[in-house]
């Protein structure tokens, strides 16, 4: 069952490639909205207290201990249906639009989904490792052949003055820095089993490792070999210098995905691998993460706030909101950890639609840059209320599930240190100027000369609001997600609390 | 008084003799000129045939010739990649200058030659037959680099490799010598156990200075740093044809004897010349890696690549563990595939724009020429270890096996050279993908004829082997497109891969551990 979600996607982006060029985006489109069915049919017969399910496990690579082992749980649930729900209006969306080379286009999306749910569902560390590799290639491509040169002259929607990026160093920036990191990760995770085998059967599985624990010493640098690889891919800072290059020159429904979905893994990866694997060492640094985590949500806030370049304002929000979900999880107490289940996927929900409009109002203005903008709201008053739900939920107004996944992340860190809590709050007020801020400078105000106020056109519309729609739906019950995750999560800080005592 | 006459166990031998016998046959068919232009077919069924013989032998366990050559798992398989290498080198060279100028049958014999050595080499057991297999492998190999007789690069080359090669083997012959001095045998393990007897021949100096040159003169013969100074102008000088057997079937057979001498012969001295060789190792990653940042041209990319792989590879018979032998195994079985695969899309390119293999003649044929830019692509994330890639399997082979050991700083080496050769394999793939196609005003550029000096200046305006079509013949694209796809597939299903490769390490149970 969740081998048929993970290869749905690429089985039809390889069908994809086959059939005539005018057919590939349909048939991309067709087999995300099949894994999406799939991933809610788990979804229907899944236990939120039944712990790992729909277990597989097949050896892969006997000779080294490697297994095809899939499973899935409270966590990845909502995250597996993130990457499912998410992908299908990035295709569809340049479905509309119609783009260069279809087939390898949607093929390599496809490979991207692949590979995402694959990371998500993976069972054993190499294959999650081996997942998490994958993830990067296809979007090396998807940037690098359908991204553009950005701050060149013949860029109108470049941010003129700042700078260009060319298409090349910005995907090369992104794929060594994550690629530093996840390498590092192969040897902690070779390492790990190694040592916890201590000269017994070598195997990856996670929960064979976590069970036969790992020594103190080692616990330490293998630590720091995931969380580089998982800081990187959030990205936090200091570890976000590949962001900015690769969000302006990417295409924007292939980074409406990157942004929303492969940033949690990174994430997904510190409940499911580092706390549980390494418990001592995430005690012993967990002061240093939250200072980091703090330092993103900070920094993150601010630039958001400075940046006029609207896919930089959305690409340091992220920061900023990853930071928030790796506090949530370093705290160690259940409501934090919930609180950023609940938060990965309310950002991933609503960044995709974030990241399309982007796209729109670059089509009726020509420019992505927020300063030569404005009065977009005069005749698209639908379009504008989309807009409107997203910035809301963006900066967690009250009665959003945002606002509930950082109440519980702030309550998390209350718990450990007040201190934590209060300056982490500091960028809760900074999300309210950033986003209000965009959507006013875009919106409102007199409209430019050569600027074009139409409305969101139907099938344009068909594609954002029903992600919209389980933005507003998922506020008034983000207890779904809240008491789904329960047990999961609880499983993972535990390992950490009784550490602790 | 009776006499037995030695038992001449033919089975084992046939492939040896099967490949000298197709060695005479193309020499024999040089001669008779209507058989003449059949030398490619006869050079293939000859190395078919030795690989049929090889996989029949399969399982094979014997001493032969009085201890002077073993056949077993390690031979096997390593003298089958050096097979594939050949077999592709021939298909590649149909209708290369280099082979047609040098005279068809005359450069197959060169080539079967050395594949011989090769073979000879991979089943050596004693210090004679290591030193004959070896020079049997690199004499042709010689000449065969300067076979382009009208490129001053190719002749360039085919001296440079003759003097730094036979510098290489004369370090290697002193050492020889040396280590028979101090274990007074030559067959490799009967040198262990005379180590082993000798009183204080362990840590003897004239052991460790023994040890220490033959480690050179192989080092000389895998390109590894800081004895590689020779790969990159030779890669670049050579015909491409060559360069690729050079490239994959030099490395397989040298490490086989690299394996089997230093984990029989010198098994005793291990403690001695493991940290020696991880230093050797670690210089090849870093030296190779950076190196080739800086390369515009394809071949010599190619060549620094080769020598950051080598290093890489160096690090399994650091391990001195079955697992390290399995894991060097698998990796070369991987670079095989993923070096075939590049090299053959070299020649195509170089055959298009008047062998031009700079870098700049991949633009844009991505959108025009799939079918090259495909392998290629394959190729280069192989090499950089992005799975779902053999490549990938083949470093977590290798890091798995240094971890056991305790060579975690090692793995780490291996981690942080991947990362640096992102930087050169990825301008491959941006070039291939990301650049704008190039204009027919830059196709006149690769082969501006005033930079060039004026004897290949005359040859490149109007050149008999320029070959608009060569993408389209099936035995210059066939070995790229199988060993890209194997590449993928030994990713995905690795299996039949590492049972190949610990078939090979299954053959040293007896000595290592």
């Amino acid at each position: 069952m969740l081998s048929s979600i993970i290869w749905t996607p690429i089985v039809f982006g390889l069908i994809g490639l086959l059939v005539p060029r005018r057919f590939a985006a349909w048939v991309a489109t067709f087999g995300a909205v099949i894994t999406l069915g799939l991933a809610i049919g788990v979804l229907a017969g899944f236990d939120p207290d039944g712990g790992m399910q729909y277990v597989t496990d097949v050896t892969w690579i006997s000779g080294l201990g490697v297994d095809y082992s899939l499973g899935i749980d409270g966590v990845s649930i909502f995250l597996v249906l993130l990457t499912a729900v998410a992908w299908i209006p990035a295709i569809a969306f340049s479905a509309l639009r119609g783009v260069e080379r279809p087939g390898l286009y949607y093929f390599m999306l496809a490979a991207g989904e692949t590979a995402t749910l694959g990371a998500f569902l993976a069972q054993d560390l190499l294959l999650f490792v081996l997942f998490f590799d994958l993830m990067i290639v296809p979007f090396y491509f998807l940037f690098g052949i359908w991204g553009r040169d950005r701050g060149g002259d013949d860029d109108p929607a470049g941010s003129p003055g700042r700078g260009s990026v060319t298409v090349q160093s910005a995907t090369l920036k992104m794929i060594v820095f994550t690629l530093i990191g996840s390498l590092l990760m192969l040897v902690g995770a070779i390492a790990a089993a190694v040592i916890s085998a201590d000269g017994g059967e070598l195997t990856f599985s996670i929960q064979a490792i976590v069970a036969r624990g790992l020594p103190d010493g080692s616990q330490n640098w293998i630590f720091w070999f995931f969380a580089v690889a998982f800081l990187v891919k959030m990205p936090a800072f200091p570890l976000h210098g590949w962001m900015p290059d690769a969000y302006r020159a990417a295409p924007l429904p292939a980074l409406a995905v990157f942004s929303a979905v492969l940033s949690k893994v990174g994430a997904y990866g510190f409940l499911r691998v580092v706390l549980p694997m390494m418990p001592d060492a995430a005690e012993l640094f967990q002061a240093t993460m939250l200072v980091l985590a703090i330092a993103s949500i900070v920094y993150g806030s601010i630039m958001a706030f400075t940046k006029t370049d609207l896919r930089l304002v959305l690409g340091f929000s992220s920061v900023a909101q990853l930071g928030f979900i790796t506090a949530g999880i370093f705290a160690f107490e259940l409501t934090g950890a919930e609180g950023a289940v609940l938060q990965m996927v309310n950002h991933g929900l609503v960044v995709v639609p974030a990241f399309l409009i982007v796209a729109l109002i670059a089509e009726r203005t020509g420019s992505e840059e927020l300063g030569p903008m404005g009065g977009l709201a005069k005749r698209a008053p639908v379009f504008a209320v989309i807009f409107l739900i997203v910035a809301m939920a963006t900066l967690a107004i009250p009665a959003s599930a945002n606002f509930i996944g950082e109440f519980y992340i702030l309550n998390g860190l209350f718990q450990v240190d007040a201190a934590w809590a209060i300056v982490a709050s500091v960028g809760v007020a900074l999300a309210a100027f950033y986003a209000l801020r965009m959507y006013q400078l875009t919106m409102h105000n007199p409209l430019p000369d050569g600027a074009d106020s139409r409305e969101i056109s139907l099938r344009d519309a068909l594609v954002l609001i029903p992600m919209v729609g389980i933005v507003v739906v998922l506020a008034f019950c983000p207890q779904l997600i809240v008491h789904g995750s329960e047990s999961a999560v609880e499983s993972s800080v535990a390992v950490v609390r009784e550490v602790a005592k | 008084m009776s006499f037995d006459a030695p038992a001449i166990d033919y089975a084992a031998l046939s492939p040896v003799i099967a490949l000298t016998a197709g060695l005479v046959a193309i020499v024999l068919a040089a001669v008779l000129d209507p058989i003449k232009r059949f030398g490619p077919v006869l050079a293939l069924i000859a190395l078919a045939t030795t690989a049929g013989l090889l996989i029949w032998q399969w399982n094979a366990d014997a001493d032969l010739v009085s201890g002077a050559l073993r056949l077993d798992g390690l031979a096997v398989t390593l003298s089958l990649l050096t097979i594939v290498a050949a077999a592709v080198a021939v298909l590649l060279a149909i209708g290369d200058p280099a082979e047609t100028q040098a005279g068809r049958s005359d450069w197959l014999a060169l080539l079967m030659g050395s594949v011989l050595g090769m073979v000879i080499l991979a089943q050596a057991t004693s210090m004679l037959t290591f030193f004959v297999g070896l020079e049997l492998l690199s004499i042709p190999l010689y000449a065969l680099c300067g076979t382009n007789l009208r490129r001053r690069e190719s002749l360039e080359s085919g001296l440079k490799y003759l003097i730094v090669g036979s510098v290489g083997s004369a370090t290697l012959l002193y050492g020889l010598a040396m280590i028979y001095g101090a274990s007074g045998a030559t067959e490799f393990q009967a040198i262990a156990d005379g180590l082993r007897a000798g009183d204080g021949m362990l840590s003897d100096s004239l052991t460790l200075a023994g040890v220490g040159l033959i480690a050179v003169g192989l080092a000389f013969k895998v390109s590894i740093a800081p004895f590689h100074q020779w790969t990159p102008d030779v890669y670049q000088g050579a015909p491409t044809p060559v360069t690729s057997f050079m490239a994959v079937a030099t490395k397989a057979a040298a490490f086989a004897v690299f394996i089997r001498f230093f984990l029989v012969a010198l098994g005793p001295l291990a403690d001695q010349w493991d940290v020696m060789l991880a230093a050797l190792a670690a210089l090849s990653i870093v030296v190779g890696n950076v190196g080739a940042l800086a390369q515009t041209s394809l071949k010599r990319m190619l060549g620094y690549s080769g020598i950051a792989q080598a290093g890489y590879m160096l690090a399994g018979i650091v391990t001195a563990t079955q697992a390290g032998v399995d894991a060097l195994v698998f990796y070369l079985a991987a670079y095989v595939a993923m070096n075939v695969a590049a090299f053959a899309v070299v020649v195509i390119r170089e055959r298009q724009t008047g062998f031009s293999d700079d870098i700049s003649t991949l633009r844009g044929l991505g959108r025009d020429k799939p079918a090259l830019a495909w392998p290629l692509t394959i190729s280069m994330l192989a090499l950089a270890g992005l799975p779902p890639t053999a490549g990938f399997v083949g470093k977590l082979y290798l890091i798995e096996a240094l971890v056991d050991t305790d060579w975690t700083w090692l793995a780490v080496m291996i981690a942080v050279g991947t990362m640096i050769s992102l930087g050169y394999y990825l301008r491959v793939v941006a070039a291939l993908w990301m650049g704008p196609a190039r204009d027919e005003e830059e196709e006149g550029e690769a082969i501006d004829t005033a930079s060039l000096p004026p004897q290949i200046a005359g040859a490149a305006v109007a050149d008999p082997f320029a070959d608009e079509g060569a993408d389209r013949r099936w035995y210059l694209l066939a070995p790229a497109v199988l060993a890209a796809a194997a590449a993928i597939f030994f990713g995905v299903i690795p299996q039949p891969l590492v049972e190949f490769a610990q078939h090979a390490g299954n053959a040293l149970s007896v000595w290592v551990s």
